[in-house]
This record gives C-alpha cells, structure tokens and sequence, in this order.
C-alpha cells in the first residue's frame, strides 16, 4: 500500500530529473540547498542534515562513506517499509545525491533482517540503475562514481543508532559508540560518514528537485516540509500518511477516523503518551517530535497493560553495555509488575520516575535516554486511571 | 557431529570466507549465511569462521548471542516468528499465540520434535498497520485471524 495521501512533496512522478539536477551542481551548492530548506533528520534525532553533510564534505580523508538506515524497529514506524517498497528510486536518488554532496564513492543500504524480504526486489532495482547508468562509473556522464550495497541486520532494535548500527556493519555487538567523535568524522571503519534516515535521503531529492525555498513553504516555522507518519492503533483507516509539520493530534485522530482515542503514543515505545486533554499539541520537532510513529488507544485499553508491552521491549532491546539502560529498564518493568499487584508505594512509584530522570541523564546512546519516557508519561498523564484507582 | 560433515562445514566456511573478504566487517554476512542454510550456528563453526577471520572465537560467540536472528542451538526448518509488540498485540496477537501453540503442540521458544517448526516471539516487524503479523523465515503474513494463521501453518506441514 502507497503512502495515502502522498500529494505534498512524495508524487514521485515531479521528482525523475531530481538526480541528473544534481550532479549539474556543486557538492558545495547541494549541501547549502539542504541547509537553507531547513531539512532535519526523519529518523526521530532530527538533526539538521545540511550540517552534518557539511561537516563530511569539509573533512579530509582518501574515502567517504554514505550509509542509508532502514533499521527502522521504532515500534509503530513502518513508512520506511512503503518509502523502500513504493518510492525505491526516490530513496536511491537521495542516497546517491548524498554520496555526491560529502564527495563519497559507496554507500550502504542497512536493511532491518525483519524486511530482509525486499532484499531481492532492492537488489534487482539497483542493478536496474546501473544498466541505466544511475549508478556505478560516470553516472550520467558527469564523472561521478558512486555504488551502493545492501547489508542485513540481524534483529537488534539498538542498531538503529548509528554509531551501534556501524559497529554492527563492522563485524562487533551493536553496542553504541562514545560520540564525540561522530560518524562524520570517524565513522565506518574509521572515515568520515553520513548515516542519514530513509525519508531523510528521500527529502533531499524532493529539495533539489523542487528547490529549497519551496520545501520551506510547507509547515511551520522550525519544522519544514513534510513528514511521513505510520499510524497504527484504534482507528478506521491506519498506514502511511503524509502531513505537513504543525498538524494537531486531533486533526491526525479525524483523518484516520479514530473516534475513541484515550491516548495518542507519538514517537513509538520510546516517544510521549499523550491524554485528550493535549490532543491540540502539534506534531514538530519543538512540540512532539516523532520518527513517524503514532499509535492510538482507545477508551477500551489498559495503559498499564501497554506501559508493560513497552517496558518489555525495552529490557529485551537494552544491549546491556551501560547500566542505567541494563538495569534502569528492568526495574522500571518490575515496577509496573508491581503496580498491577498493587504493592507499589506512592513514594515508590516517585522513586521509580527520579529513577527514570536518571537514566534519561545518564545512559550513554538514545535507547536508554528516551526508553522511561512511556513510564514517566503514562504515569503522569494517566496517574488516576493506572496508579490511583487501581 | 560427523567427522564428514564438520569437514563439509569447513568448507563451507571458507568458500564464505573468500566471498566476503577474511575481515571483520564480513562477520555478519557470514554468520547470517550460516544461519539461513543450517538454522544455527554450532560451538564448531563459530571456531571455524573465527579462525578464517583471524578473530578469538569469543568475539563469535559474542555477536552470535547479540542478535535475535542468530542462534546457537538448532532450530526447525520454518521459523515462526509472531509480533509482540504494542499494535499487533492489541490488535489479538494472544489468540494467534493460542492457536499456534495448540496447532504445533509446542510452547513459544520450543521446536517440534521433527524439527520442522520452531516458535518465538519477535518485537516489532513493521506491520503494526496489518497486525496482527508474523514471519516465517523470511515470509510475512498479516491481518491474521486464528483460522487464517492455521492455515498457513498448514501449508508449511
């Protein structure tokens, strides 16, 4: 299934010329179009793209790397799926744009072990391209050599942290990297690297082909162009939609008619548990800011009993290496047990989300810092329902 | 293990060693490899690809243990993999369980003594639009009703 309304920026049709535009320009000239069009990243981080490409392109090394992440394991995140599946050359033109932006020969596509069943029509498709001479030597006859492989993960949700996800591609556990120093300039095996999100290179073709000043025009100020959000949950009409940044929670409920929500999960297992009384608040990179997940729960649902499916994944996702991620999460988990016991303390449950504080302080990669978010949240906002009457 | 077949395994391993360079980085694909022919990856293997990578073979056994597609005990030929995670389980994920479990006569973790299937649970697969969903090996399958799933079942007997 195709992104449901993709009529902003992803009628792939306007985008065909996109790649030929850009290998007319400068590298230098195609990093400051990304940076003037405000593009941030679509992985959920939301760093600004045009600045960790600048900083590739300035650094000094005899090879550059491009890596596309489509570890995409974010509970509730499946556009990256249809971008790979349905927009394929919009992706591929993105990367190669990429490549040709920090002046880097190869790229890798990092494809989840659980899509490993587009591997084969992925494959075939970037072979189409170098028949097509869209890649391989002196793409388009511009001088340009760039290709790009695939590599399977092998079902570890951290890896989609780039420094976990490169030490993943050299051969290690993915267990995150101290940063500094980034990827940008010590990356895989050591070069300057760019890991960007799938819809990130995918926005950057959309930028060049339509320029950075009309990407700037959609959405609200901060926050440019579009984002692709995958809605699952209670509701008639969920899969991929295309919205442009400043769209309310109610206006995403009313779109994919969901009439009974309670609550609205933005940002997956490891995002923000919204109640109705927010349901106003705007899906940004200031407001709520999401990698495109947004799950709905109805009238009907048990928080807790989803507060304990997030915990859960989060204690088997944990890599173990730094402790607050390690044991942070398994005590969380044994206090929502504790909760449906109703053996846990106010002052307990008070501890347990200074603890959660901690560990968004304290673990060294972004799974152990965003993962108390659905405790701190759900306890906050649904405190009556899960703690207090119960 | 038969003499023949550990030799068989060797070789095996180092044709997989010439096709992804004796390097670090070629420690993934190789294992992935090996996993998808034979369904795990032994204690033997695992000294093996780490002597053609030139690597100590904890360093194997430490990424084998890190990934959840990787395995060191055998398993059966279809692996049944159900979505736990929060959209496939609202969307019924515990009757699928039910009918599976009753269908195999196995628990999850488990495989059937005739090593045909193993059963596990996964976290997120990307289909929390179509849940509830499962993979068998590399196959998805989705807006799964208990009938539906058994009949999928069925066909892979």
């Amino acid at each position: 299934m195709p992104i449901m309304n993709d009529t902003i920026q992803f009628n792939v049709g306007e985008h065909r010329l996109a790649l030929e535009k850009a290998l007319k320009l400068a590298p230098q000239d195609i990093v400051m179009e990304i940076r003037e069009a405000g593009l941030k990243g679509r992985g959920g981080a939301g760093f600004p793209t045009g600045t960790k490409w600048l900083m590739a392109l300035s650094a000094i090394a005899d090879k550059k790397f491009v890596i596309c992440n489509a570890d995409e394991g974010e509970p509730g995140t499946f556009k990256d799926r249809v971008l790979l599946d349905e927009y394929t050359n919009l992706v591929i033109d993105g990367i190669t744009i990429g490549g040709y932006a920090i002046q880097a020969a190869e790229a890798i596509i990092y494809l989840r072990a659980e899509y490993k069943y587009l591997h084969h029509k992925l494959e075939r498709f970037l072979e189409e391209k170098r028949e097509n001479n869209q890649l391989g030597n002196n793409i388009l006859n511009s001088g340009f050599n760039f290709d790009i492989k695939i590599r399977l993960g092998s079902g570890a949700y951290v890896c989609g942290e780039e420094t976990a996800l490169i030490e993943s591609l050299e051969g290690h556990r993915g267990e995150a990297r101290n940063r500094p120093p980034f990827p940008v300039n010590t990356g895989f095996m050591g070069y300057p690297t760019i890991v960007n999100n799938v819809e990130t290179f995918a926005s950057a073709a959309i930028i060049i082909s339509k320029g950075a000043e009309w990407f700037r025009e959609i959405g609200i100020s901060k926050s440019y162009g579009t984002k692709l959000v995958s809605i699952s949950g209670d509701c008639k009409k969920p899969g991929v939609y295309e919205v442009p940044f400043g769209i309310s929670i109610n206006d995403l409920l009313k779109m994919v008619q969901a009439d009974e929500a309670k609550a609205v999960q933005v940002g997956g297992a490891s995002g923000q548990c919204i109640p109705e009384s927010q349901f106003d608040r705007k899906i940004s990179f200031e407001d709520l800011s999401t990698g495109g997940s947004v799950m709905i729960f109805n009238k009907s649902r048990d928080m807790l009993h989803i507060l304990r499916n997030f915990m859960e994944f989060f204690v088997e996702e944990s890599c173990g290496q730094c402790s607050p991620c390690r044991i942070g999460n398994k005590k969380l988990l044994e206090g929502v047990e504790l909760i449906e016991q109703g053996k846990c303390s106010y002052t307990y449950l008070n501890e347990l989300i200074e603890l959660g504080k901690s560990m968004q302080l304290a673990s060294k990669c972004g799974l152990g810092q965003s993962s108390p978010n659905p405790f701190i949240s759900i306890l906050t906002n649904f405190e009556n329902e899960v703690f207090s009457t119960r | 293990m038969l003499v023949s077949e550990k030799h068989g395994l060797t070789l095996e391993i180092e044709k997989l060693a010439e096709k992804y360079g004796r390097t670090r980085e070629a420690l993934l694909p190789i294992l992935q490899e090996i996993q998808m022919k034979h369904g795990y990856i032994s204690e033997f293997a695992q000294q093996e690809i780490a002597n053609f990578l030139d690597i100590h073979p904890v360093e194997v056994y430490g990424v084998v243990t890190f990934y959840a597609f990787l395995s060191r005990k055998p398993q059966g030929r279809y692996i049944v993999k159900l979505c736990q995670t929060i959209a496939c389980d609202l969307a019924g994920k515990e009757a699928i369980a039910r009918a599976i479990e009753r269908e195999l006569n196995i628990k999850f973790g488990e495989t059937t003594p005739d090593m045909k299937f193993t059963l596990e649970y996964i976290n997120c697969m990307g289909m929390c639009d179509q849940g509830p969903a499962l993979l068998i090996n590399d196959d998805v399958y989705t807006h799964l009703t208990p009938h539906k799933t058994i009949e999928i079942i069925k066909s892979y007997k």
